[in-house]
């Protein structure tokens, strides 16, 4: 395919998709079909052929539309209609050509004005449940990739890597690290061999950003990683992506045969004699090999375990060879800024963190689901506009980063959320987990929790990680059983020092935070089941117990 | 190879580009307390016991895997590194069941000596006592994992010196555990030539010569020498 070919294809799907009458997208991403939707899908392909409308409305099937909490969702394209708790016996009405017949889905119609919608700004998601991902011409449609082709055609590496470090990109795999900055030193090594590798492993528990992006859109990935390539001089990409992702991986092998076929990717892309292959590495499971050295070592089939760095994988990274790790989601942002300009860019988000973030929203909250939003929202915003609120009324705190965040209380709720902000205030930005608690959460036992999961997922190779987090579980758990004095307190504050200090990889480095933040605002609550064996949010039922005692 | 100058604990030391801040300080007396590294084989900055302050660095960096720089500042012995050192050793002996008065390597094992130098009479946090096998199915050593700080220096002489790559690392977190090619027992081991010089690296107990009873165990490291000698100075001698 030449960039000609692929404007060409682009205006011929266009006009193909404006022809039709109607083109219902059904949400097939976990949260939906987890409530039946590819049932739906076919329910309705079914109508199509029952009342006679091949050829004129078409059914496919998309990534997450973001409003998870009432799935199954629908969409009808000619209208501009989105349905909620879809079920399969609406589907006559979704195909009928009658609007009498559709009248019968009112009830079923969500508001696309709403505050959930339109308080959001996507980049990442933008063809998120509005392509098919597993047709390449979906993607082509909607201006797929073009920043490809512009970079190719337009751009030297040099003029590429300088757009995506003027854009203020920072990687959203957790760090933040300046991500032209990271392009730059892969660049300005003289090796012949480098390395793109996309970091799809995942692992924070409750955490769907990338898997949402990979199911939903997954040749955005693909052309992110393709202009990292060529900015960078790299002929190969690895995408290492948690084996648990089955339709991830899935999608991506499509993506990537598609796009092979049409010499988007491969051999002699866009016929411009630049080559990039891209091929899947599937991780087996462990939290610690989304660690960059830790995946490097598992891409190369050995122990996924952490090393000491200097030196960093931009030096010495695949086999030895200067190697770029990015996030999925940093990928995703690359096609947009390459294509709309690094001022566009930039115009979004704070001074230091710019464009949007995506979060996945969870706990006690009305509207669960996946959200994009500009950086500098304020938790306020995201929770209670976006979000819907607290269905109980109470808010506590909000969990970002997962096991290497803190818990945010209330009195923060007005802080805008961007790298600094958030780090200011003991949490981290992370990945894009939110969790949202209210009274009924204990902030011990949510502590506890996320102690428990860097103890099972420690690699075991340095011992302050590999046995403090035992040991400062094992407190943590007696303080919720109320078998915890204050010595074990004063012990679980010098161990959070020692992991933070001494560890080896981030893993250790930030498994105390989540002690440290509750710690810091909610000191009352641990007070409380140490000293009166009592639980304020009546969640460890120690009253129970003392009354047994 | 360039000279730098640096500074350890107030005394100004020199040297090697290349050197690490801990070799560099043994050389001038400076002994930084240590549990994975051993001269003569590779370093993975494991045990964290070297940990050091760098004037202008925010992190401690770990002094077995830090190359020295000009002008460097290197504050090896502060109280917050004693406390977070102290830490690690009592840390280690809650982990596995350390009991001295029963080992072969009572009076030479480098766990020991480190909470002796440390002063550590008690330990602040409760023990595991978690139930790990012992291998005696080798003709002459035997292997005791409740004595196994996991610093895996038995794994890299036997792979790095040796040839062999007979152990390995299995499991994770606290299940870590050291085996003997795909986890069988020592003794069927295809792999190890029995040259036992996994049993000579070893800082405790863990791997022992059979035969030897309650503190009789003695380490000789002396082929160690020769290989850092060999590699250094390209001579074979001691
Ligand atoms: C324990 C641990 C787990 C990590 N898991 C992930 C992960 O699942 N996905 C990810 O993108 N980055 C993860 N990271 C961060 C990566 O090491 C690395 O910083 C990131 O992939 C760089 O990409 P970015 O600059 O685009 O954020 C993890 C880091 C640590 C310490
Ligand atoms: S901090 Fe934990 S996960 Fe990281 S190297 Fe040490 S033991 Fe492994
Ligand atoms: S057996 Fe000895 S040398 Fe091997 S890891 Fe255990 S303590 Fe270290
Ligand atoms: S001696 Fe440096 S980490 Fe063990």
């Amino acid at each position: 395919m030449t960039v000609e070919d692929l404007l060409e294809k682009q205006t011929e799907e266009t006009e193909r998709q404006a022809a039709l009458e109607n083109r219902i997208l059904c949400c097939t991403a976990a949260g939906c079909v987890s409530c039946g939707a590819d049932g739906i899908r076919g329910a309705i392909a079914g109508e199509i052929k029952a009342q006679g409308r091949e050829g004129k409305v078409e059914v496919c099937g998309t990534g997450c539309m973001g409003l998870c909490s009432q799935g199954p969702l629908v969409l009808s394209a000619a209208d501009r209609k989105l349905y909620g708790n879809v079920t399969a016996a609406d589907a006559a009405a979704l195909v009928s050509p009658n609007p009498i017949d559709r009248q019968a889905l009112a009830p079923r119609e969500i508001d696309l004005g709403a505050p959930f919608f339109i308080k959001q700004t996507k980049i990442v998601l933008a063809n998120s449940g509005r392509v098919d991902p597993e047709r390449l011409d979906d993607y082509i449609a909607a201006g797929g990739y073009q920043a490809l082709a512009k970079a190719l055609n337009e751009m030297t590496p040099k003029e590429t890597v300088e757009a995506v470090r003027k854009s203020g990109l920072r990687g959203r795999g957790g760090a933040g690290y300046p991500t032209g900055l990271k392009w730059e030193l892969v660049a300005k090594q003289a090796a012949p061999v480098k390395y793109v590798v996309c970091n799809a492993d995942e692992g924070d528990p409750g955490a769907f950003m990338d898997r949402s992006v990979l199911e939903g859109d997954p040749h955005r990935v693909l052309e992110g990683m393709a202009i990292a390539g060529y900015a960078v001089g790299a002929q190969q990409g690895y995408i290492y992506v948690r084996g648990e992702y089955g339709l991830a991986i899935q999608r991506l092998q499509t993506a990537i045969k598609q796009a092979e076929r049409e010499h988007l990717l491969g051999s002699r892309i866009l016929e411009q004699g630049f080559q990039f292959r891209i091929d899947l590495r599937i991780g087996a499971g462990a939290f610690v090999c989304g660690e960059e050295t830790a995946l490097i070592a598992s891409i190369e089939g050995k122990r996924g375990q952490p090393r000491q760095r200097p030196p960093y994988p931009p030096e010495s990274g695949l086999w030895g060879a200067p190697t770029l790790i990015n996030n999925v989601e940093t990928f995703a942002n690359i096609p947009a800024i390459v294509e709309k300009g690094a001022e566009w860019f930039s115009a979004i988000g704070t001074a230091n963190s710019k464009g949007t973030k995506v979060f996945a929203l969870a706990g006690k909250i009305v509207n669960t689901g996946l959200i994009e939003v500009p950086m500098g929202a304020t938790l306020r915003e995201i929770l209670f506009e976006i979000g819907g609120g607290i269905p109980s009324g109470k808010f506590k705190a909000a969990q970002t980063g997962g096991p290497s965040g803190g818990c945010i209380p209330e009195q923060f709720l007005d802080v805008p959320v961007d790298y600094e902000s958030l780090a200011r205030i003991g949490s981290i930005m992370g990945s894009g987990g939110l969790i949202v608690m209210d009274e009924t959460s204990c902030m011990v036992d949510v502590a506890r929790f996320f102690m428990e999961f860097c103890m099972e997922e420690s690699c075991g190779k340095c011992i302050p990680c590999r046995t403090g987090t035992v040991q400062m579980y094992d407190i943590l758990r007696r303080m919720t059983t109320g078998e915890a004095d204050e010595d074990d307190l004063a012990m679980l504050k010098g161990l959070s020092e020692l992991l933070r200090e001494t560890s080896l990889c981030g893993l250790g480095q930030t498994a105390p935070n989540p002690v440290v933040s509750t710690l810091k605002y909610f000191a009352g609550e641990y007070e409380a089941h140490i000293r009166d064996h009592r639980c304020p949010a009546g969640h460890c039922g120690l009253e129970a117990k003392e009354a047994t005692r | 190879m360039s000279v730098k100058t640096l500074e350890i604990d107030g005394k100004m030391v020199t040297g090697m580009a290349g050197e690490t801040i801990f070799s560099v300080a043994w050389e001038h007396g400076i002994h930084i307390p240590r549990l994975c590294h051993i001269g003569g084989i590779s370093d993975v900055g494991a045990c964290r016991l070297c940990m050091v302050e760098v004037e202008g660095q925010r992190k401690l960096q770990a002094a077995c895997l830090t190359q020295i720089e000009e002008g460097m500042v290197v504050r090896t012995d502060t109280p917050r590194l004693k406390a977070h050192r102290k830490l690690i050793v009592e840390l280690l002996m809650a982990e596995r069941n350390h009991i001295c008065a029963v080992c072969v390597a009572n009076g030479a094992c480098e766990l020991q000596e480190l909470a002796r130098s440390m002063g550590i009479d008690h330990v602040r946090l409760r023990y595991r006592f978690p139930v790990f096998p012992v291998d005696t199915s080798n003709e002459r050593f035997g292997m005791d994992h409740n004595r196994c700080v996991l610093c895996t220096r038995c794994v890299r002489v036997c792979d790095e010196v040796e040839g062999a790559h007979t152990w390995d690392v299995f499991g994770r977190g606290a299940g870590s555990r050291i085996i003997s090619d795909l986890g069988e027992p020592w003794g069927a081991s295809e792999s190890c030539t029995g040259c036992g010089k996994c049993v000579q690296v070893c800082p405790t107990g863990a791997l022992f010569d059979k035969g030897k009873t309650v503190a009789e165990m003695r380490k000789d490291r002396g082929f160690l020498k020769y290989i850092v000698t060999a590699r250094e100075k390209k001579q074979w001698i001691g």
